[in-house]
């Protein structure tokens, strides 16, 4: 077990590796810290000499060492000219924004996708099942834009029940300063309604089907056919014995998507002009602020890749066979 | 001996395809939308690309059904005078070539480190599947919007939008092809015992051989199933690069730098030119769905749990 978890925190490590290699040569090649640090207003002569004071003139991977002994040791990810503030600190700024809109979306999916994933494989054959399957196909087929502007266009044009686009009201938790969220007031939360909801539509399917396959295949257990025989009531057999081993398969593969989920944010971040990352990522884009980018592309893969590992070495505990696999 | 019309026609395959209408109605529309893209040159009223034809004056005009339409605009134009119909056939177009280019070049790259890895074993193996696995890690649409805003950045944005077919074809081939490698691999372990590929051992063909002539024929028809599930994977992945900005051009639009030219106008009320690219793309994707579902259930339905 210990060479497991050994092996697996010396892959994380290559990864990172490897990531922030191929980041910082980017960076390298045409990225400009001088005018990340001072803009452009400078002469030459002052540039050079800047250039000199930071060590851009050395070779690269004395460069590259420090780049990385700065960002491990210091947190230190360079700087953005964009924002006019470090790096890390833009980036842990938009966070909460991201963080919210992933959390509220998951908790409609749990909400919807359980009890309408159970009952269609408990009542394969009524109007509503069938029609939450049809309907999950289309939901695949619908990219996640379109369902956000169309909800854009009912809620907040047509009927204008609910705001269109920002975060609304916030309030700073804990007095922290960059920790801002808006599902404590009443307006943050109509503000979160319509990016989630159209969020979850992406992962809605996926989740029904998925419930609903593993729940008709623990339906057909020995052990599930031996609790009818014994007499337990229909409640007990579906939620207790039925549902509990649904669970564990479902749970896998939602942490998966969460991480997708990440992606997609950047879709309805830019249709509702939340303020997160996404939308700071692709205003980094638009602005080739390639420091902030390069910086966000480390931080999105270490939090990949330490997700991963903590998840991999979890399963090695509870399912001894994963441990084996890998190894050769 | 039969022809192998007449073996088709006696096919399984055949057989559950005939009395699928769903699917029947799937592969009926891909093909009208195939064509429809083939001949898109020459049966769309206007050539988008061409600024010659465009006039600005004849900007956000309505369908012709509804008031102030013009029969020369059958679905209307956009906000810059193109006609919508023929942008729509175009996109459709460019939205096709790169996802079948995309899918192809995933394919290639998922064959051959599937083959390797799952014939070769050993060390080959590790290494390749880890490399699948670590990139398997991330969301390919992630590493799909990192490698075009890098590929952005670096080309700066003229010749990003020159070369955008190309390198979109590239970006999403390489983001997706791990779940190639690994079907292949997983179907190439089970037939590299089979008694036939110890005959070609025997005999003493050369590796290549057996792996690309003997074992690959056998191993395709995992790869036809999440083929077109991929295609519709790629088409959505390129819109929605194209939607964020870092896909295709506004002069040369596909679908989804179609949706997002609209968004802005949807709201004011010209609501055709988001809704009706946006239309064609659902059905577009919807029926590969369907077609990739019947596909799936009908060849393999070991495959897929769901």
């Amino acid at each position: 077990m210990l060479a497991f978890i050994v092996r697996r925190i010396i892959q994380a490590v290559v990864v990172m590796m490897v990531i922030s290699l191929v980041g910082f040569s980017i960076k390298d090649q045409i990225g400009d810290p001088v005018r990340d640090l001072v803009g452009e207003r400078v002469t030459p002569a002052e540039r050079a000499e800047i250039a000199e004071k930071m060590g851009l003139n050395d070779p690269f991977f004395t460069q590259y060492f420090r780049f990385v002994k700065n960002a491990v040791t210091k947190g230190d990810l360079g700087r953005s000219f964009l924002y006019n503030k470090p790096n890390l600190e833009v980036i842990i700024h938009h966070a909460p924004a991201t963080i919210e809109l992933v959390f509220g979306t998951a908790l409609i999916i749990i909400f919807i996708s359980l009890p309408l994933g159970v009952y269609c494989a408990l009542r394969p054959r009524t109007l509503l099942s069938r029609f939450t399957m049809s309907f999950s196909t289309l939901g695949v087929s619908m990219p996640v834009y379109l369902t956000a502007i169309l909800l854009i266009f009912l809620f907040a044009i047509h009927w204008q029940v609910l705001p269109s686009y920002g975060r609304g009201e916030t309030i700073d938790l804990f007095g922290l300063g960059w920790w801002s969220t808006g599902m404590l007031t009443v307006d943050g939360i109509r503000h979160l309604i319509l990016p989630c909801v159209s969020l979850s539509t992406l992962m809605l399917p996926l989740f029904i089907r998925l419930i609903r396959s593993e729940m008709m295949e623990v339906l057909e257990t020995e052990y599930i056919k031996y609790a009818w025989a014994k007499g337990l009531s229909p409640a007990r057999v579906w939620m207790v014995h039925a549902f509990k081993n649904t669970l564990l398969p479902v749970i896998t593969v939602f942490g998966v998507q969460v991480g997708i989920m990440f992606a997609f944010t950047l879709l309805t971040e830019l249709v509702f002009q939340w303020p997160g990352m996404g939308f700071m990522f692709l205003e980094a884009v638009h602005r080739a602020d390639i420091s902030l980018l390069i910086a966000y592309l480390v931080v999105v893969a270490s939090l990949f890749v330490f997700v991963n590992t903590v998840v991999d070495i979890l399963y090695g505990f509870i399912n001894p066979t994963v441990r084996i696999t890998g190894t050769k | 001996m039969k022809t192998k019309l007449e073996k088709f026609k006696e096919s399984y395959f055949w057989y559950s395809f005939k009395r699928d209408n769903v699917a029947i109605f799937s592969f009926v529309t891909l093909t009208v939308f195939l064509l429809l893209a083939l001949t898109a040159p020459w049966i769309a009223p206007m050539n988008p690309y061409d600024a010659a034809n465009i006039d600005i004056m004849n900007s956000e005009i309505p369908p012709v059904w509804m008031d102030g339409g013009e029969s020369d605009f059958l679905l209307g134009t956009d906000n810059q005078g193109r006609d919508m119909l023929s942008t729509m056939l175009y996109g459709l177009r460019t939205s096709i070539i790169i996802g079948l280019g995309a899918v192809a070049l995933q394919g290639v790259i998922g064959v051959v480190v599937g083959l390797l890895a799952g014939y070769l074993g050993g060390k080959t193996d590790a290494i390749l599947m880890r490399l699948a696995d670590i990139q398997f890690s991330f969301p390919y649409l992630m590493v799909a919007i990192f490698m075009s805003a890098i590929f952005q950045v670096v080309f700066g944005l003229g010749s990003f939008e020159r070369l955008a077919v190309p390198l979109l074809t590239i970006i999403i081939g390489l983001s997706n092809w791990p779940m190639f490698a690994r079907t292949i691999r997983a179907s190439v372990m089970g037939e590299k015992n089979k008694e036939y590929v110890e005959a070609a051992r025997v005999i003493g063909l050369p590796r290549w051989t057996i792996m690309f002539r003997h074992i690959l024929p056998n191993a395709l028809t995992s790869v036809m199933v999440i083929s077109t599930i991929q295609v519709a994977n790629a088409v959505m992945s390129e819109a929605a690069l194209s939607f964020l900005g870092l896909g295709m051009p506004v002069t040369k639009p596909s679908l989804g730098s179609l949706i997002r030219a609209g968004q802005e106008f949807f709201f004011s009320g010209s609501w055709w030119i988001t809704v009706f690219p946006g239309l064609w793309l659902v059905i577009f994707v919807l029926v590969i769905n369907l077609l990739g579902d019947w596909l799936r259930d009908v060849l393999n339905p070991k495959l897929y749990k769901g």
